[in-house]
Formats: structure tokens, C-alpha cells, sequence
């Protein structure tokens, strides 16, 4: 049973009248998208807490540890100063464009919960066409970087609003091709026949360990890496290099707008990590989670906090890269590794095998095709090195760390 | 409950109503801003409109299609070749130009034939049900295959040799 009939079977049992059915479900859908909503935003502020304290740990500090135990309010004291923070709105701003911007981020990554599974019946909306739903949600996170770059009238925020979209448009290809890779094994977009497919039947008992990324580890790691740029997070979090590109679009925004990207940032990272748990890590299934139905939620939890776990311990010890590495990454590497992936699992998949002999060939492929493309591209990079090095060379060593040498040859 | 003068408006009818009050109110922007900027803003607006009457028709796929094409692909390359093309950080340029009126005129005749054709055909109140589930996405992707597979390729050779063409205008010949 879906919680949204055992909702509506209560409010009838309750005395609500049958033909006002359309209130009913709409009091219904309302309480469940409140929940969802008010419980992402304080989410955030354990998110933020995990943060810190993960990082803290990896730079050998403590983190904070003053305000509730183990630290645990100190994001709300953090809250408070930026609510109690003067709001600035430049004189030259584009009022619209600047003040719809924030709030345009945070909703983009607030509607990919209506369609997350965290349990066999605990999903918002079971829509047939969730995944490319949840790609087309990241075109409104670029329009909201768009508007609040040029919408600040300031032209350090429309460059990094142009770098930022163009990070966003870059790795959005090589996602979705690695986003296809289950899609293309279940032969459904739903979450939840994703989440159904993914059961491991030993007998009658469901061991639930079927996980997509036993099969297609090279997907899993592409999604992994595209999703990091999705989210701006390390190595890819140009919007933090404060001293070197004046952090971002953002650099225009103070006190609770300037949270609100913060706390998109944030969520979307959460959210794509729960993303790569449903198609690649099971969503909710487990061991024993058809027999007892609250295993669901906690096994799908449990997996999403790892996930950004270990998107935090990335954050604490990658160098940031610059943005020509970064898009000659994308589609130098990433594009021609997802689409040969694809292929790859396309032709092995309309091979008439037994199943079996058809999933060990796909884990096969997989690596061979991880392990070839990048060893191409790797040997084509050595050669293409000295060209590049010899392209970003200062004209002059004036300004530079090197000592001046003779400069009877220049 | 009281009886009502007028039919109570379904959910349905409700929804759409503010849909399509977004779109109008989008198109009017892309018309009439002083701003083009704007006018690219409301035009996204537009989009989401459009999207949101798909979605009430219950085509989620051409819905979500059309955010994911319209709103996250073109919007964001009309915003960037008006960022990239104009000078428009200062003052409002007009969104008149002499063409305005004849552009009303043909706009006006085709809404107006628009308008002939919905109202002279009999749309069926209650159309038929839409097999559910991804049958309807499994059905559309077996027919790109299948039926339709020479469109398909010839609109994917369209697409590559408009993005090949444009590599080739935009590379630097030294």
C-alpha cells in the first residue's frame, strides 16, 4: 500500500465526505510535499555539519564541537547570523532577475524529491519518465546561475555565470550517457522499477544485492564524476575560488540569498548522491527489507549518507582544477568513455545468451572498455602535454614565481 | 453544500486556468519588455507553460521533453548569443521595429485561423484512455526504430551536420 492511499484511507475514516474526493487527495499530496520540503531544509543543516566535520577530521582539527552535542547546532547559530545580516541589493542590480535567482536554485533541486524512492511505497510521484525528469530539473539550476550572473550587473558574476553554465552543460552529456546505463538494463525511467530490479533472489528470499554497480562499474564511476561537477562540488568547485576567480555568480548575494545558493549547493549534492543510490546501489533494497518495510528508508539513507560522505572526503583531499582541464575532461575523456560504454552494452545486451553469461560479459565489457579507452587517451594526453604547457606558458616571467633567466633568445 | 449559480471548475480546469494565464503572461513579456534579457526570461516562462499543458494532458514524456530541450538547451543558447552579441547591460532598447505591424497583422491572421480550426473540429470530451505506465515511452522508442526509422535518422543527420557546419563557420582559420 502507498502512504498516499493509507493517507487518504485515514482522513476517510475519519469522517472526510467522498465527494469532496479531490480535496482529499489534494490535503493528501499537500501534507506529503510539505514534509518532503521542510525536511530537505533542515537536512541541510546536518548536511553542513557532516561537512565540516568530515573535513575537519581530514585536516587532523576537531571541527565544530561547542554548540549542542558534537557541534550539531552550530549551522544554526550559523543561520541566525546570515538571517540577522544586512541584505544588500546593488543599486545597478536587475531587480527581477537578481531577486527570482536564489529562490529559482533552491526549487530546481527541492522538485528532484517528488520522485526519489526512499521505500517500496514511500515515493512522491512514481512518474514513467522520473530520470529524464530529474535531468531536465538541472536545465532550471543554469537559468537560475544565468539570471543571477547578469542579474548582479557586475562582470566578474557574469563570467562565472557563463563558466558555471558551461561546466553544467558540459557534464550534463557524459550523466545522462552513464544515467542510460540502467535505464537501458531495466528498460524503464521509473525510479521505482529501478529500485524493483535491482533484488537478488536466492530461492525465495530477496537478498537484495543486486546493485547495478556490480554490473556496470565504469557507469557508476562516470555518474560519480559528472555528478561531482553537477553539484559543484571539489574537484570541480570554481565557485569557491574566492581568492583566484572571486568565488561566482554569486559574489553579488549576502545574507540569507546568498544561503539559499549555499544551501542548493548542498542539497543538490545530497540529492545526486541519492540519485547514483537508486539507479547503481539498490535505492532501498537490502537484506531482509521485503520482510520488514521500515529496512527501506534506513538501508536507502544509509547508502545516500555514504555516498556523500564520501563526496566530502573527496572535497577534503582533491586539488580544485582549472576550467579548460575541466571541460577538456568532459568531452575528451568522459564523452568518448560513456558512449563507447554504451555501445558496448547496447550490442552485448541483443546477444541471445542466458541471462547470466549476458551479465558476466556486461561486467566484462565494462572494465575492458574503462580500461582501453582510457589507456587511448591516456597515451594520446602524453603526447598532447607539451603542447598545452607550451600554450599556457607566461609571454613574460614578469609577475611569475620563476627566477629571470638570460633572455638573449626571446 | 449550497447550491452554486455556475458548475464548480475541476482541478483540472483550475490548474490549467493558471498554466495558461503563466503563458500568456510569458509570451506578453517576450513582446513587449523594453529588455531583451527579460524578454528571454519570460519566453523560458512560456516554455514552462507549454510544458505544464503537456503534463495536464497526461504526455509527461513531451512535457519533460520540452523543459529538458526548450528550457535547459535553447533558452540558455538565445540567453547566451544576447549576452555574447549585445551591448545591453545599459538602457533599454526598443522592441519595436519597422517590421512591428506587419508582424501584428500576420500574427493576428494566424491566430485567428488557429482559433477556426480548434473551434470547427469536434474534439472528443472524453478521449481515450492512454495505456499507462512506460508502455507509452517503450511504445514511442519501438516506433523511432521500427516505422519511423528513416525521419529519425534523417533528423539526426540534420542535427550533425548543423553542429558540424557550425564548427567548421566558427573555427579559426589561420
Amino acid at each position: 500500500m502507498n502512504w498516499s492511499d493509507a493517507l487518504i484511507q485515514l482522513q476517510y475514516d475519519l469522517g472526510a465526505p467522498q465527494e469532496l474526493s479531490w480535496l482529499v487527495e489534494g490535503v493528501t499530496y499537500f501534507i506529503g510535499a510539505f514534509i518532503l520540503a521542510n525536511a530537505a531544509l533542515i537536512l541541510a543543516l546536518l548536511l553542513i555539519w557532516i561537512t565540516r566535520k568530515v573535513i575537519s577530521r581530514i585536516q587532523d582539527r576537531i571541527g565544530p564541537n561547542r554548540i549542542g552535542p558534537y557541534g550539531l547546532f552550530q549551522t544554526v547559530a550559523d543561520a541566525l547570523k546570515l538571517l540577522s545580516k544586512e541584505d544588500i541589493t546593488p543599486a545597478s542590480a536587475d531587480k527581477i532577475s537578481y531577486l527570482l535567482a536564489p529562490v529559482l536554485s533552491v526549487v530546481g533541486v527541492l522538485m528532484a524529491l517528488a520522485v526519489i524512492p526512499f521505500g517500496p511505497a514511500l515515493i512522491g510521484a512514481d512518474l514513467n519518465v522520473a530520470v529524464l525528469y530529474l535531468v531536465a530539473l538541472g536545465s532550471l539550476g543554469i537559468m537560475a546561475a544565468l539570471m543571477a550572473g547578469w542579474g548582479s550587473n557586475n562582470k566578474y558574476a557574469l563570467l562565472a555565470g557563463f563558466r558555471v553554465v558551461a561546466q553544467l552543460l558540459s557534464y550534463e552529456i557524459p550523466m545522462v550517457l552513464a544515467m542510460l546505463a540502467p535505464v537501458l538494463l531495466v528498460g524503464s525511467m521509473s525510479m521505482q522499477r529501478i529500485s524493483e530490479a535491482q533484488s537478488l533472489y536466492l530461492g525465495p528470499i530477496n537478498l537484495g544485492i543486486g546493485w547495478f554497480i556490480f554490473l556496470l562499474p565504469g557507469a557508476f564511476l562516470i555518474y560519480l564524476i559528472a555528478a561531482l561537477a553537477e553539484a559543484e562540488q571539489t574537484p570541480f568547485d570554481l565557485l569557491e575560488a574566492e581568492s583566484e576567480l572571486i568565488a561566482g555568480f554569486h559574489i553579488e548575494y549576502s545574507g540569507m540569498k546568498f544561503a539559499m545558493f549555499f544551501l542548493a549547493q548542498f542539497l543538490n549534492s545530497f540529492f545526486l548522491g541519492a540519485i547514483a543510490v537508486v539507479l547503481f546501489l539498490g535505492g532501498w533494497q537490502g537484506p531482509f527489507a521485503a520482510q520488514i518495510p521500515l529496512l527501506g528508508p534506513i538501508y536507502f539513507l544509509a547508502k545516500t549518507f555514504l555516498v556523500y560522505i564520501v563526496i566530502q572526503w573527496i572535497k577534503g583531499t582533491f586539488p580544485r582544477v582549472r576550467i579548460d582541464q575541466m571541460m577538456q575532461f568532459a568531452w575528451k575523456v568522459l564523452v568518448p568513455l560513456a558512449l563507447a560504454l554504451i555501445t558496448a552494452q547496447m550490442i552485448i545486451m541483443k546477444l541471445p545468451l542466458p541471462i547470466w553469461i549476458n551479465y558476466a560479459l556486461l561486467l566484462a565489457a565494462n572494465i575492458a572498455v574503462v580500461v582501453a579507452v582510457l589507456n587511448i587517451l591516456g597515451s594520446y594526453f602524453e603526447r598532447e602535454q607539451v603542447r598545452s604547457k607550451r600554450a599556457f606558458a607566461p609571454r613574460s616571467l614578469i609577475g611569475t614565481m620563476q627566477p629571470v633567466q638570460s633572455s638573449s633568445g626571446d | 453544500m449550497p447550491e452554486l449559480p455556475f458548475p464548480l471548475p475541476t482541478v483540472q480546469q483550475v490548474i490549467f486556468s493558471m498554466i495558461a494565464v503563466l503563458t500568456v503572461l510569458g509570451a506578453l513579456v517576450v513582446v513587449l519588455a523594453p529588455n531583451l534579457f527579460h524578454s528571454a526570461l519570460g519566453l523560458v516562462a512560456a516554455f514552462f507553460g507549454a510544458a505544464g499543458v503537456y503534463i495536464i494532458a497526461e504526455a509527461e514524456f513531451i512535457g519533460v521533453s520540452q523543459v529538458l530541450i526548450y528550457v535547459g538547451a535553447i533558452s540558455t543558447l538565445i540567453t547566451f548569443a544576447i549576452m555574447l552579441t549585445r551591448g545591453m547591460m545599459f538602457g533599454a532598447t526598443s522592441p519595436r521595429n519597422r517590421q512591428w505591424g506587419t508582424a501584428a497583422i500576420i500574427t493576428s491572421l494566424t491566430f485567428l485561423v488557429l482559433v477556426g480550426i480548434v473551434s470547427s473540429v469536434p474534439w472528443p470530451a472524453v478521449g481515450e484512455p492512454i495505456s499507462q505506465g512506460h508502455e507509452i515511452i517503450a511504445g514511442l522508442g519501438r516506433a523511432f526504430v521500427n516505422e519511423y526509422v528513416v525521419p529519425f535518422l534523417l533528423l539526426a543527420m540534420l542535427l550533425l551536420v548543423a553542429l558540424a557546419g557550425a564548427i567548421v563557420l566558427a573555427r579559426d582559420y589561420k
